[in-house]
C-alpha cells in the first residue's frame, strides 16, 4: 500500500465534504494520517513493511567488513540521534570500536585521566565551537579532579580538537596531498588541522590553541561522531 | 525495443521513492541498491525487494560503477535507473551496462562525456549556434592575455566541474595567476582532471533552464525553470515556468536548447542551463546537466507529464512518444527544497534522526520525500529531506498555496529550512518573480527580515562543494551538482 499525492488529493476532496477532521488510514504495511487544521490538511505517513532482501551475496561484501562497519554506522546513527550525549562516545571509549585506538595509543598520558578528562569537557563540548581544552583548568567541574594529581601537569597542556559536527575526518585538504599538520607540526590557533565532511559540506577544523600537535586520535577518511577528539594539541 | 521489466535503482532518498512510484505505476519491479546506512530507510521499504552494496563510504557503494552493476546483475535487473548525482553522469557506469548487456536509463555514455567536459560542451554549444559568454581554456602562462580579453571580472572553471563546484571569481589582474593555478590543483584533485578554463563573470544574472527529451533522433523541450534562488551555487527553490521571462527570449532560449539537443543526437531527459540578463534581453549556454533533476517535479506539474515514465520509454526503445505539438504548458508550479540544515548557524547541516514529519495536503500541493517518524538522517549524505512542489493556475495562487503550505510542514529531530522559506516566499522581491542569482545571498545579508538568518556568515568555515574530499565526480545525491551556474 502506497498511495501518491493524486490519492491523497482525491482522499481530501471527499473529506472536504464531510464532517471529519482526521483520517488515519492503517494497513499491515502502510499509515496515512490526514488532519484538517485551520490552515488546511496535514498529511503523515508511515511506510512500516520491512525491505525484502535480495538473497545474494555481493562479491565486494565480505561479512567480516559488514559488522565492523555495521556497528559504526549504529554508532553515528545513536550519536546524532542524542545531540545532548554527544559527547559520551569520547567518554567511554572501550565500549565505541571507533574510539578503541584513541585509549590504546596514549602513552603520554596515564589511562585513568582519559575517560574522566574527555568526559568532563565533553559536557560543554562540540556545541559553540570546535575545539576545547580538556583539562581541569577549562573544564568546568571536572570529574578529572579525581584522578591522579601526579598527570595534572602534562594534561593541562594537553588540549583535545573535537568533531564539530558527525562526519567524515580527513587529515588532508584533498585526497593525495599532504595532510594539514602531523604528529610534532607547530600550529597556531587559527592552523587548519583537518576537516570533516558532514552531508557534503567541507568543515574546517582549526587548532584553537597555539602549540605543537601531540597525538592524531583517527584516521584519515574516519567516521567521527560530534565532539569525538580528533586530535590533540600540547599548549605553549 | 525492449521492454523493462526490472529495474535496479542505483540511487536514495527522495529520489529512489520517486523512481519506484512510476515503477510501480508502469508494473515495473523495483531492486533497490542500498548501503548499510540505508538498509532500512523508507525507499528501501517501498522497493520490492532491496539489494545490499556494502557497508563502505560513498566511493564503495553508490558511487562505485563496480558495485552498482555487480547488484544489478545479482539482482537479475534489466535496467539501472541512476537518478541525479551519484553515478547519474558517468560515463563508465553507462559503459558497464552496455558490456553487461544491461540498459542505462539515461544519455549515451558519448554524450555523458561531452556534457561532463564543460569545454567539451561549451564547444558543441558553439557549434550548434548557442551564445556563450566570452571565454576560453586557460593555462597559467597566458591566461592573463585572455582575461584582459574577456574583461575582469573573470571566473575560473574546472573543465570536469560543473554543478557549481571548482569555481573562483577573480576580480583583479593581479590574482589571476595565482586563482588558476590553485584551481588547477584543486581540479585534478577533484575532478582528476587538471584543465582550468576562464569566462567572462555575470554579476547579476538569472539561472533559467530549459528541460530536454529526445530520442537520438527527434528533440523536444518541456518548457522552462527558473532556478535563480540559490545559495552558494546551491538550489533552494526553482519554479515553472520562469518568470518574467518575456516571450521573445523565453522561446530563443527553448530554440536553442532543442538545437543543441539535435547536435548531440540526445537521447533521453536532459537539461540546458542558461545564463539570462533579461535587462538585455541576453543569454548564454552554462551547462549540460545529462540526468533527470532534482527540481523536475516543476515541469511535471505544469505539463501533467511524468519524466521518470519518459525516461523509461526512451530507454525501452520506443522513441518519442510525444511531439512538440503535445507539450503544454498550464499554471505555475514552484517547489521549495527543505533540507537538513540549519540557517540561524550558516546552514550548518543537521544529521540526526527526525522525530515528527508532518507534511501539507491538498489541492496544488505534493510533496516528494523520504522522510517519515524515525527516519535516519544520516551525516554522509546529503540535506534533502523533502521538496514541497505547490502548484496553481497562476503564480499569485502557487505562490498563496505554498506559504500555507509551509507553514503547515513540520520536521522535528533536526534543523530545517522550512521557516526560511517561510519568510522568503513573503518577501516582496521574490514574491515580485525574476530575482538573479545572487538574490537569496542579499536576502539572508540582509537577516532574512530580522530573523538573524546567517548570523556572522559561516563562521565554522563552511564550504559547500569544497574540494576538500572531492571524491565525487559529477555525484550530488541532491544538492551539489544540482547548483548554479556560474553568475554570482
Amino acid at each position: 500500500m502506497d498511495l501518491t499525492n493524486e490519492d491523497v488529493t482525491d482522499i481530501l476532496a471527499l473529506l472536504d465534504s464531510l464532517p471529519y477532521d482526521e483520517l488515519d488510514l492503517q494497513t499491515p504495511r502502510f499509515r496515512l494520517t490526514l488532519r484538517r487544521t485551520p490552515d488546511g490538511w496535514t498529511q503523515s505517513t508511515d511506510t512500516r513493511g520491512a525491505p525484502t532482501v535480495v538473497d545474494v551475496v555481493p562479491a565486494t561484501g565480505p561479512g567480516a567488513a559488514a559488522a565492523v562497519a555495521g556497528a559504526s554506522t549504529a554508532a553515528a546513527v545513536a550519536g546524532a540521534a542524542a545531540p545532548a550525549a554527544a559527547a559520551a562516545p569520547a567518554a567511554t571509549p572501550s565500549t565505541d570500536p571507533m574510539f578503541h585506538r584513541v585509549g590504546d595509543n596514549r602513552s603520554d598520558v596515564p589511562s585513568g585521566r582519559l575517560g574522566s578528562g574527555t568526559g568532563g569537557s565533553g559536557r560543554t563540548g562540540g556545541v559553540g565551537g570546535s575545539t576545547e581544552v580538556s583539562s581541569e583548568a577549562t573544564g568546568p567541574g571536572a570529574d578529572g579532579q579525581d584522578a591522579g594529581h601526579g598527570a595534572t601537569e602534562v594534561d593541562a597542556s594537553l588540549m583535545a580538537v573535537r568533531a564539530p559536527l558527525p562526519g567524515t575526518f580527513y587529515r588532508a585538504p584533498r585526497p593525495g596531498a599532504a595532510p594539514f599538520v602531523e604528529v610534532g607540526s607547530r600550529v597556531g590557533a587559527d592552523t587548519v588541522v583537518g576537516i570533516v565532511e558532514t552531508m557534503k559540506l567541507f568543515n574546517s577544523v582549526a587548532a584553537g590553541a597555539a602549540g605543537t600537535v601531540a597525538e592524531i586520535c583517527l584516521d584519515n577518511a574516519e567516521f567521527t561522531d560530534r565532539g569525538a577528539t580528533l586530535l590533540r594539541i600540547r599548549t605553549d | 525495443m525492449s521492454p523493462i521489466r526490472r529495474v535496479l535503482i542505483a540511487n536514495r532518498g527522495e529520489i529512489a521513492v520517486r523512481v519506484i512510484r512510476t515503477c510501480r505505476r508502469l508494473g515495473i519491479e523495483t531492486v533497490l541498491a542500498v548501503s548499510d546506512a540505508d538498509a532500512d530507510a523508507v525507499p528501501a521499504r517501498m522497493a520490492d525487494r532491496t539489494i545490499r552494496i556494502g557497508p563502505g563510504g560513498l566511493a564503495d557503494t553508490y558511487l562505485s560503477v563496480e558495485a552498482v552493476t555487480a547488484a544489478a546483475a545479482a539482482a537479475g535487473a534489466d535496467a539501472i535507473h541512476p537518478g541525479y548525482g551519484f553515478l547519474a553522469e558517468n560515463p563508465r557506469l553507462a559503459r558497464a551496462c552496455e558490456a553487461a548487456g544491461i540498459v542505462f536509463i539515461g544519455p549515451s555514455a558519448e554524450v555523458l562525456e561531452a556534457a561532463g567536459d564543460k569545454l567539451a560542451a561549451r564547444a558543441h554549444a558553439v557549434a550548434a549556434g548557442l551564445p556563450v559568454l566570452p571565454g576560453g581554456p586557460a593555462e597559467p602562462a597566458d591566461a592573463g592575455a585572455l582575461a584582459g580579453r574577456i574583461g575582469y571580472p573573470v571566473l575560473v572553471k574546472a573543465v570536469g566541474g560543473g554543478g557549481g563546484r571548482g569555481l573562483r571569481v577573480v576580480r583583479d589582474a593581479g590574482d589571476l595567476e595565482h586563482a588558476v593555478a590553485v584551481a588547477s590543483a584543486e581540479a585534478q584533485a577533484a575532478f582528476g582532471d587538471p584543465r582550468v578554463y576562464l569566462e567572462r563573470y555575470v554579476s547579476s544574472a538569472r539561472h533559467v533552464e530549459v528541460q530536454l527529451l529526445g530520442d537520438g533522433q527527434n528533440v523536444i523541450h518541456l518548457g522552462d525553470r527558473d532556478c535563480s534562488v540559490q545559495r552558494r551555487y546551491q538550489k533552494l527553490v526553482e519554479e515553472a515556468p520562469a518568470p518574467l521571462l518575456g516571450e521573445t527570449l523565453r522561446v530563443s532560449m527553448r530554440v536553442a536548447a532543442v538545437a543543441l539537443g539535435l547536435h548531440l543526437k540526445y537521447q533521453g531527459l536532459g537539461t540546458v542551463e542558461f545564463l539570462v540578463d533579461t535587462r538585455r534581453g541576453a543569454f548564454w549556454f552554462l551547462e549540460l546537466n545529462a540526468r533527470i533533476q532534482v527540481e523536475h517535479p516543476v515541469t511535471e506539474a505544469v505539463t501533467g507529464l511524468d519524466l521518470v515514465a519518459e525516461q523509461i520509454a526512451i530507454a525501452e526503445g520506443r522513441g518519442l512518444r510525444l511531439s512538440q505539438a503535445n507539450v503544454g504548458v498550464g499554471g505555475h508550479a514552484i517547489e521549495c527544497r527543505v533540507n537538513a540544515e540549519d540557517p540561524a548557524e550558516g546552514f550548518r547541516p543537521s544529521p540526526g534522526t527526525v522525530t515528527s514529519a508532518v507534511f501539507p495536503a491538498g489541492p496544488g500541493i505534493r510533496v516528494d520525500t523520504h522522510i517519515q517518524a524515525g527516519s535516519a538522517v544520516p551525516p554522509q549524505y546529503d540535506s534533502l529531506l523533502a521538496k514541497l512542489v505547490i502548484s496553481g493556475a497562476d503564480r499569485a495562487q502557487a505562490l498563496a498555496r505554498l506559504r500555507g503550505a509551509l507553514a503547515r510542514c513540520q520536521v522535528g529531530g533536526v534543523a530545517t529550512t522550512v521557516s526560511m522559506l517561510s519568510m522568503m516566499v513573503d518577501d516582496a522581491e521574490f514574491v515580485a518573480g525574476g530575482v538573479d542569482a545572487g538574490y537569496l545571498g542579499r536576502w539572508l545579508e540582509r537577516g532574512g527580515d530580522g530573523a538573524g538568518l546567517e548570523r556572522g556568515g559561516d563562521g565554522a568555515g563552511l564550504e559547500r562543494g569544497g574540494d576538500g574530499a572531492g571524491l565525487e565526480r559529477g555525484g550530488d545525491g541532491g544538492t551539489v551538482a544540482e547548483g548554479g551556474g556560474g553568475g554570482g
